[in-house]
C-alpha cells in the first residue's frame, strides 16, 4: 500500500506526540495519584442515613491520616446535606458523598471536585482547598424537576484574615 | 457501418447507459426519501425544543405550565441524538448503496422497508411517551428515573428498524460482491456495511440494558435495578453512537466532496483502513464517559482512554487526506503558493461549502474531544455545559451541515428534482447563519463550562451564588446563537420543501469520486471483514470483559424506580 512522503511524517509526527500525551496522563494518574473519584466502597442506599459516617453529614477534623478534613455530604432530591461547608484555606479534605435516591452530581464550580453520586456506592476525591473563596456546589446530573434547587456552598476561608 | 460511427453510436448508449447508472433507482430512492423526510421533521421539531431551551436558560422565557424543561431536553436529545442521525443515516445509506452497488432486489428492499416501519411505529410510540409527560428521563434515560415501558421499547424499536434497513444494504454489498470476485469494492458501499457492522455490534450493549433491565423493571416484573451495569451498557453503546453519526460525515467527505471539487479519491486503501480503524476503536472506549463515576477501577478507566485516544491515527488520515484533495485539486486548477488552492475551490457551491463548514468546526471540535478523553482533565468539565459545547460542533455542525449539504442534492436526485441556483444560494445562507449562530453558541457553552454552570439544567440562581450570576451572560449568548441556529433551521426546513415538492423537474447528479488513476489496487487484507471482526470482537473483550464482571460482583442493592419529574 502506497503512502504520500508527507502523510507517512504527519502520521509519525502525530502519533509520537500522542504518545507523549499519554504518558504525560499515565504518569501523572498512576505516580501522582491524579486520578478521578474511583471508589469502590458500597452501601445500603435505603438505610444512608443509619450508616456510618453518613448518619453525621458535615465536616470533621480528623487526626493521624492523611489528610486534615473529612466532608460528609448526603445527597437527595433536590438538597444535600450540610447546605453549607466551612474549610480553611490549604486544608487536605476527603469529600465523601453518595445519594439517598437516584444519581446526583457533587460539582464544586470552577474546581476539578466533580463526581458522581450513583444510588448504592459512594464517591471520594481527596484534594487540598487552595483558593480562598465562596464556592457553589451543583448537581450537574439531572435528577427531575427541582434539579437545579439542589446546591450547596463550600466557603474556603483564611483562618487569619479577620476582615470578615 | 464505418468504424467510426460504430464507435459513434456505441460511445452514445454507453453515455445514455452510463447515465442511468448512475442515478438510484426510483423504488431505492422511496425508502430512502421516507427516512430523510423523517429526519427532517425531527430537525424541525428538535429545532424548536432547541430554541426553547435557551431562552429559558438565558431568563427571558418561562415554560408554560403544560410543559417541563426537561421534557423539552428529551424531545431535543431523542429527535437529534436519535431521529435524525439514524433516520438521515438509513435514507442516505440506501442511496449510496444503490448508487454504488446497484439497485436492490426485491427481496432486499421489502426488509429495507420492513425496518423502516418498525422504527417508524418505535418512533411514535416513543414520542407518545416524552409528549404525555412519561418519560421526561432525557435520551441516555439514566436509570432509576424510570419512564413508561413503552418509551424504552419505541425507542429499541428503532434501532431494530435500523438493523433492518442496515441488513439489506449489507445484502446488496455482498451481491455485488458475488459477481465482481476478486475486485476492489466500490468505497462507498464498503463504507457503509462497515458503519453497519458498528453499529451492529455498538446497539448490542444498549439492546441488552433495555430489553433485560429497563423493560423488566419499568413493567414491574423485577423490582431493582443494576444502575452502574446499567450505564455501563449504556456507554458502551454510547461513544459507538456518535462514530456511527461520524462515519456518514466521512463517507461524504472522502467519497463525494473530492467529486464535487473536480478532484479523485486521495487513497482508496487509506479511506478503507481508517474505517476498519475506526471499526475496532468505537467500542472499547465508552468509560471515558464514566470517568468520575465509582465502583469501576482506575486501571481500567485509564486503558479505556489509552484505547479512546488512538482515533487519533483515523482522524489524522482523513484530516491528510481532505486537505491532500483539496490541493491538487486546485494545483491542477493552476494555483500557485503555498496557500494559493484555497482560492480555487468552489466556495458558491452548497454541495461543498456546509461540508467544508463542518470540517472546520470538527478542528476545535476534536481538540475539545481530547480534553473531554483526558482522564484528569475530564474532571474540570464534566456534565458542565462545556459538553453541550463540544458536541454541538462535532454531531451537531460538522456531522449535521454534511447531512444538510448532501440533503439538498440528494433528494432532487431521489425525486427526479434539481437544486436551482436560487435554493443552492439559500443553502449558502443557511450554512453561513448556522456557523454563525453555533461560533457564538459553543464558545460561550466552552467557556460558561470551565466556569462551572452544569448541563441538562434548567435556569436557576443557585440561591443568588455570584458564580450562578457570572454563568447568566454566557446563558444570555447562548440564547442569541441559539436564535441564529433557529433561523437557519427554519430556512433548512423551507428548502427541504421546496427540492421535495416544488423544485423543477429534472436530473440531479449524485456525485461519486473515482479513484486517482494509476493508485496501487488496495490490498486484500484492509477489505477482510473477518480479520477486522475478529480484532474488534478481541479488544472489546479485553476491555470489557474484567470491568464488567467486578461491576456484577461488586454491585450493592439494586435501585427501585422513581419518577421525579
Amino acid at each position: 500500500m502506497h503512502i504520500h512522503k508527507y502523510e507517512k511524517w504527519w502520521l509519525i509526527f502525530g502519533t509520537g506526540t500522542l504518545i507523549v500525551f499519554l504518558i504525560v496522563l499515565g504518569v501523572s494518574a498512576f505516580h501522582g495519584g491524579t486520578h478521578p473519584n474511583n471508589s469502590k466502597w458500597t452501601i445500603n442506599y435505603e438505610k444512608v442515613d443509619e450508616i456510618a459516617p453518613f448518619n453525621n453529614p458535615g465536616i470533621h477534623k480528623v487526626e493521624g491520616k492523611d489528610w486534615d478534613y473529612e466532608v460528609v455530604l448526603v445527597a437527595q432530591a433536590f438538597a444535600y446535606t450540610p447546605m453549607e461547608l466551612e474549610i480553611p484555606v490549604g486544608s487536605k479534605v476527603r469529600f465523601i458523598a453518595t445519594t439517598k435516591d437516584v444519581i446526583h452530581g457533587f460539582e464544586v464550580a470552577g474546581t476539578n471536585i466533580n463526581m458522581m453520586l450513583e444510588p448504592g456506592y459512594v464517591s471520594e476525591k481527596i484534594t487540598t482547598v487552595d483558593k480562598v473563596g465562596e464556592y457553589t456546589i451543583v448537581c450537574n446530573e439531572y435528577c427531575g424537576t427541582g434539579h437545579t434547587l439542589m446546591y450547596s456552598t463550600l466557603k474556603v476561608v483564611d483562618p487569619n484574615d479577620n476582615s470578615n | 457501418m464505418t468504424t467510426a460511427t460504430k464507435e459513434t453510436v456505441q460511445s452514445t448508449v454507453s453515455t445514455s447507459l452510463k447515465k442511468q447508472l448512475e442515478m438510484v433507482d426510483r423504488r431505492d430512492g422511496k425508502l430512502a426519501l421516507a427516512y430523510i423526510y423523517i429526519a427532517f421533521i425531527a430537525v424541525l421539531l428538535g429545532g424548536i425544543a432547541g430554541l426553547l431551551q435557551v431562552l429559558v436558560r438565558a431568563g427571558t422565557l418561562q415554560l408554560p405550565s403544560f410543559l417541563n424543561y426537561y421534557q423539552v431536553l428529551t424531545v431535543h436529545g431523542v429527535l437529534l441524538g436519535l431521529v435524525l442521525t439514524t433516520f438521515f443515516i438509513m435514507g442516505f445509506q440506501t442511496a449510496a448503496v444503490s448508487r454504488t452497488s446497484g439497485t436492490f432486489t426485491n427481496k432486499q428492499r421489502t426488509i429495507g422497508w420492513i425496518g423502516f416501519w418498525i422504527a417508524t411505529i418505535g418512533l411514535v410510540a416513543a414520542a407518545a411517551m416524552i409528549l404525555t409527560n412519561e418519560a421526561s428521563v432525557l435520551y441516555t434515560f439514566y436509570a432509576p428515573l424510570q419512564a413508561h415501558w413503552v418509551f424504552y421499547l419505541g425507542l429499541a424499536l428503532v434501532i431494530v428498524g435500523s438493523w433492518f434497513t442496515g441488513l439489506a444494504q449489507i445484502m446488496r454489498f455482498v451481491q455485488w460482491k458475488k459477481e465482481h470476485k476478486g475486485q476492489s469494492t466500490p468505497l462507498l458501499s464498503f463504507m457503509v456495511v462497515v458503519n453497519n457492522f458498528l453499529w451492529y455490534v455498538a446497539t448490542l450493549g444498549v439492546a441488552i440494558e433495555v430489553l433485560f433491565q429497563l423493560i423488566p423493571w419499568s413493567m414491574g416484573l423485577v423490582e431493582r435495578v443494576d444502575v452502574l451495569l446499567s450505564r455501563t451498557l449504556f456507554w458502551y453503546f454510547g461513544h459507538a453512537l456518535v462514530y456511527f453519526w461520524l462515519l456518514p460525515a466521512y463517507m461524504i467527505w472522502y467519497t463525494i466532496i473530492p467529486k464535487i471539487i473536480g478532484g479523485k479519491v486521495f487513497s482508496d486503501a487509506l479511506a478503507k483502513l481508517t474505517f476498519m480503524l475506526f471499526l475496532i476503536l468505537s467500542v472499547p472506549v465508552g468509560i471515558h464517559h464514566q470517568y468520575t463515576e465509582p465502583g469501576i477501577d482506575p486501571l481500567w478507566k485509564f486503558i479505556q482512554a489509552v484505547l479512546t485516544f488512538f482515533v487519533v491515527v483515523p482522524s489524522l488520515m482523513t484530516a491528510f487526506s481532505m486537505f491532500a484533495t483539496f490541493e491538487l485539486r486546485g494545483r491542477e486548477l493552476g494555483a500557485k503558493g503555498v496557500f494559493g488552492w484555497f482560492k480555487k475551490l468552489p466556495w458558491n457551491d452548497s454541495r461543498f461549502l456546509l461540508p467544508f463548514i463542518g470540517m472546520v468546526a470538527f478542528i476545535p471540535g476534536g481538540a475539545g474531544g481530547i480534553v473531554n478523553a483526558s482522564y484528569q482533565m475530564n474532571e474540570l468539565i464534566h456534565n458542565t455545559i462545556w459538553v453541550t459545547g463540544h458536541f454541538h460542533l462535532t454531531v451537531a455542525s460538522a456531522v449535521a451541515l454534511t447531512f444538510f449539504g448532501t440533503a439538498f442534492w440528494l433528494i432532487p436526485h431521489l425525486n427526479g428534482r434539481t437544486l436551482t441556483k436560487r435554493a443552492n444560494s439559500m443553502a449558502n445562507c443557511a450554512g453561513i447563519l448556522w456557523a454563525i449562530g453555533m461560533t457564538i453558541m459553543s464558545s460561550a457553552m466552552h467557556i460558561a463550562g470551565l466556569l462551572g454552570a452544569p448541563r441538562r439544567s434548567d435556569y436557576s440562581t443557585y440561591g443568588g451564588s455570584e458564580q450562578a450570576a457570572e454563568w447568566l451572560s454566557y446563558q444570555i449568548a447562548q440564547a442569541v446563537g441559539g436564535s441564529i441556529l433557529f433561523i437557519a433551521i427554519l430556512v433548512i426546513t423551507g428548502l427541504v420543501i421546496y427540492v421535495g415538492f416544488f423544485a423543477p423537474k429534472g436530473e440531479e447528479d449524485f456525485p461519486i469520486a473515482e479513484v486517482a488513476p494509476g493508485a496501487a489496487k488496495t490490498p486484500a487484507a484492509i477489505e477482510n471483514f473477518k480479520l477486522w471482526g475478529v480484532i474488534m470482537i478481541a479488544v472489546i473483550i479485553f476491555a470489557y470483559t474484567i470491568p464488567i464482571i467486578d461491576i456484577i460482583s461488586n454491585s450493592p442493592l439494586g435501585a427501585k424506580g422513581f419518577r421525579l419529574w
